[in-house]
């Protein structure tokens, strides 16, 4: 009797063991900052989208090589150059168990139009939602759109239903520091769902069982994110086996993550461009001694730039990875030469003399913000900028601090001079222009405004004539980098390491796709 | 006989004469620690004179001499004895910088806490009554707070109240106010027991009887014979305040990295410490080490010969 008592609770024992080993499996994920909302349409930023894409789908979207694939729609035509058809998968149910059907993209797409949403110019000129069945959905464009798919790719589509019984059916208001329902919970068509959201400290992801698509790895269960700003910390908990996955591994300690028997690191060319942005439009700095503004003299904006000695951030902050910038676009953009990207001479004697000539001899005052959450060393790279713009005697004051802070009050207009980074995820210059130079652009803060980049962001959005666009990209790239509105400072590389027995495909956008995930 | 012993000797041969010289000449823990802390203090409020760099002058910097390492080291370079941080600044330069800002930090505060705690406790045992009581379960409740959340506390109040334009520059007597508010209760105790002996012996019952003012027999009369444990609790509380001075620090919440303190500089350090850059926080770490320790040594001695009955 008590031998058969032992072999059954061995045997519960053991099929406990067996069972939690084969299928519950997690991923524990860190990087520096968290996603800043849970509301898709709210915030257009790096990691809050890559939180938003394990849950939410768009009608298509970029896989692994990131070229553009059917998701939400299984296929479109054009039945003119104005107006496309979108036909939608059928069965896709949102992780509620509610059924995904043209009102709830209809509904999505004129959110993400909303005065409130930041993705508005992302889609500025779809000028008409229509739903045509339960299964079709109509875009009409103001003007013929090339780059339509690209920007819908992240558009996420979120349920109506959800949206209306939780009050959410308006984007969150981010920037005016709103909080929703719809910002700390999520509810999309997407492979996971969250269960457990407390910012800045842990998100964990459940598996969707309503999901339509297919896993790679079936045993992959939750996805826990535990941000961990400081990056010794990061890296510590990496090596001691408490997180399975950095998505931002500080650069200092890649080879000591790499020489970990049980862990290994892969780099690759991210798509995205530091740079600095200096306000050319306020008549005095809010930060300045000179009771003037002195970026409004494109010699100040030159001085700065070639007081900047690029190589030593390359060497000595990056350790190597990164590559120096000369216009706020990458390889793989369309629009993007290798001519443009060359940068102008580190010279820091003309450097004097431009400023001397300029009328400020003795420098300048000036305010440097700076976020200490986002880009890879990006407090370490400004003060590095701090060193070097103080030998021609601009005397910069840093003042760095967390992203979400960092962005709002960029977005209040109370920077003089701050870093910001730009990727750019639908890989054609437009997009660069339509934000950062196009005349009173939301994240335009260098208050850049030329007439005829303006006309040739038009040319852009309509031109379907391939050569004419291009020409127009071309010209209006060489405009803004004449007049050096912004200071670029070079092109990121971003690192992932993971354990071993991990895979998560790397991607150059530096979004990791779960679904893709895999155990070794 | 001893007036006429004063009056014939000057100060310095009465303290050649006291027992406390004697004890000192004797020990020599007392003088090395005594020898150490007179190095770093002379080489800490003299920086400017004792280091060939200034860390904080930009154009004095190069970058690309970051992360040199110290100069008995196969890369190192002469001029940078302890190595170089990753903005190019000497680590020895920006450690004498950052630990007189530690050492002011430590003294104001424990100078703070000394001048409060001893005026409540003296008052109180003077005093005695419902004064004492409250006074004494004020600080039974101090005590029951963690001197390093008290800390964080007033920190945290500060940013409330205070704009950020301002806080950099606050940020020092924010952080010597927080130090010293959580320190003050060893004080208050030490100095209400001592008062409570003190005040029933006879020369204050004299003073008290020809007319004396309370405050002139507390401050005149009682406070320089209660002074040797108060020194001994002063002295060691120094390291404890500089210690809690670097532990904020550390932590993000004191001074400014702008203005590095011993604590800010093992903060920025710790970042490289996987990548084998060990002597951008080693150094400051094994600098506040000595400091800590000299400083308590030199308590330690003193607590020996101010306290009469652990003289052998």
């Amino acid at each position: 009797m008590k031998f058969k008592n032992f072999i059954k609770i061995f045997f519960a024992i053991l099929f406990v063991f067996v069972s939690t080993h084969s299928y519950a499996k997690t991923i524990k994920w860190s990087m520096q900052g968290d996603s800043l909302t849970l509301d898709p349409h709210a915030q257009n930023e790096g990691p809050t989208t890559q939180v938003s894409r394990q849950v939410y789908e768009a009608l298509v979207t970029r896989g692994l090589d990131m070229s553009i694939e059917p998701q939400l729609a299984t296929d479109w035509k054009t039945t003119d150059p104005n107006t496309w058809v979108f036909n939608l998968r059928k069965g896709v149910k949102f992780s509620d168990g509610t059924d995904m059907t043209a009102k709830d993209v209809v509904f999505s797409i004129l959110r993400a139009k909303q005065p409130t949403s930041d993705f508005k110019e992302y889609i500025s000129t779809i000028s008409d939602v229509k739903e045509i069945d339960n299964y079709t959905v109509q875009v009409s464009t103001s003007k013929p759109n090339p780059i339509l798919l690209n920007q819908l790719s992240n558009i996420f589509i979120m349920s109506k239903k959800w949206s209306i019984d939780f009050g959410a059916t308006v984007s969150q208001n981010w920037d005016g520091g709103e909080e929703t329902f719809s910002a700390t919970n999520a509810m999309g068509t997407g492979p996971f769902k969250i269960t457990l959201r407390e910012p800045n400290t842990k998100t964990v992801f459940e598996r969707n069982s309503n999901w339509w698509g297919s896993m790679k790895d079936n045993s992959l269960s939750e996805i826990h994110l535990l941000p961990i700003k400081n990056s010794a910390t990061r890296v510590a908990a990496l090596l001691s086996g408490e997180v399975d996955l950095v998505t931002d591994a500080p650069v200092q300690d890649l080879a000591r993550i790499g020489n970990s028997a049980d862990h290994e690191v892969v780099s690759t060319a991210q798509m995205r461009t530091i740079f600095l942005g200096m306000d050319q439009a306020a008549d005095k700095l809010r930060s300045g001694n000179t009771g003037d503004n002195p970026f409004k003299k494109k010699e100040v904006r030159q001085a700065l730039y070639q007081a900047i000695d690029i190589e030593a951030i390359k060497k000595k902050v990056m350790r190597g990875l990164s590559e120096p910038a000369g216009i706020i676009t990458f390889p793989g953009v369309n629009g993007y030469t290798q001519d443009l990207d060359k940068r102008l001479p580190y010279d820091v004697d003309a450097a004097k003399k431009l400023l001397a000539d300029a009328g400020y001899p003795k420098g300048f005052d000036v305010e440097l913000r700076c976020p200490n959450d986002r880009y890879v060393n990006d407090e370490a790279i400004c003060t590095a900028v701090v060193g070097m713009l103080g030998k021609i005697g601009v005397n910069v004051n840093l003042f760095a601090q967390t992203k979400s802070k960092h962005f709002k009050e960029l977005k209040e207009d109370k920077g003089d001079f701050y870093m910001l980074g730009w990727g750019v995820p639908t890989l054609d210059s437009h997009y660069v222009f339509h934000y950062l130079y196009e005349s009173g652009a939301s994240w335009n803060k260098v208050n850049f405004s030329n007439s005829e980049v303006d006309a040739a962001i038009r040319v852009m959005e309509g031109e379907v004539d391939l050569d004419k666009r291009n020409a127009a990209i071309a010209n209006a790239w060489k405009i803004v980098k004449d007049d050096i509105s912004y200071l670029p400072l070079h092109h990121q590389v971003i690192s992932w390491a993971t354990k071993k027995n991990v895979d998560v495909p790397i991607r150059p956008n530096n979004e990791p796709l779960f679904r893709f995930a895999s155990f070794k | 006989m001893l007036q006429v012993d004063n009056k014939t000797l000057n100060s310095w041969e009465r303290l050649r004469d006291s027992d406390i010289y004697f004890s000192f000449i004797k020990s020599p823990t007392a003088i090395v620690s005594s020898v150490i802390l007179l190095i770093i203090f002379f080489c800490s409020f003299f920086v400017e004179f004792v280091t060939p760099h200034n860390p904080f002058d930009p154009a004095s910097l190069s970058l690309m001499e970051a992360f040199t390492p110290p100069s008995w080291t196969e890369d190192g370079m002469a001029k940078f004895i302890l190595g170089t941080d990753g903005q190019g600044r000497d680590m020895l330069s920006t450690i004498l910088y950052g630990s007189r800002i530690s050492l002011i930090v430590g003294f104001s505060a424990i100078i703070f806490s000394l001048i409060l705690g001893v005026s409540l406790g003296l008052t109180a045992g003077y005093f005695g009554g419902k004064y004492e009581m409250i006074v004494m379960r004020l600080t039974d409740v101090q005590l029951t707070v963690p001197s390093i959340l008290m800390a964080l506390l007033v920190d945290g109040i500060a940013r409330g109240i205070i704009s950020r334009e301002m806080h950099d520059e606050m940020a020092i007597y924010v952080l010597i106010f927080a130090i010293g508010i959580s320190e003050w209760p060893q004080f208050a105790r030490v100095s209400r027991a001592a008062t409570l002996v003190e005040k029933n012996k006879d020369y204050v019952s004299a003073s008290s009887i020809i007319g004396v003012s309370n405050l002139l027999i507390m401050f005149k009369h009682i406070l320089p014979n209660i002074m040797r444990p108060i020194l001994v609790i002063g002295t060691i509380g120094l390291a404890l305040a500089i210690i809690a001075e670097s532990t904020l620090s550390f932590l993000g919440v004191g001074v400014p990295p702008t203005t590095p303190s011993l604590g800010t500089l093992i903060r920025l350090g710790n970042d490289f410490l996987f990548s084998g850059e060990w002597w951008i926080t080693f150094f400051p770490a094994i600098f506040l080490v000595i400091l800590a320790f000299s400083i308590n040594l030199l308590g330690d001695w003193m607590r020996d010969t101010l306290n009469p009955r652990l003289k052998k």
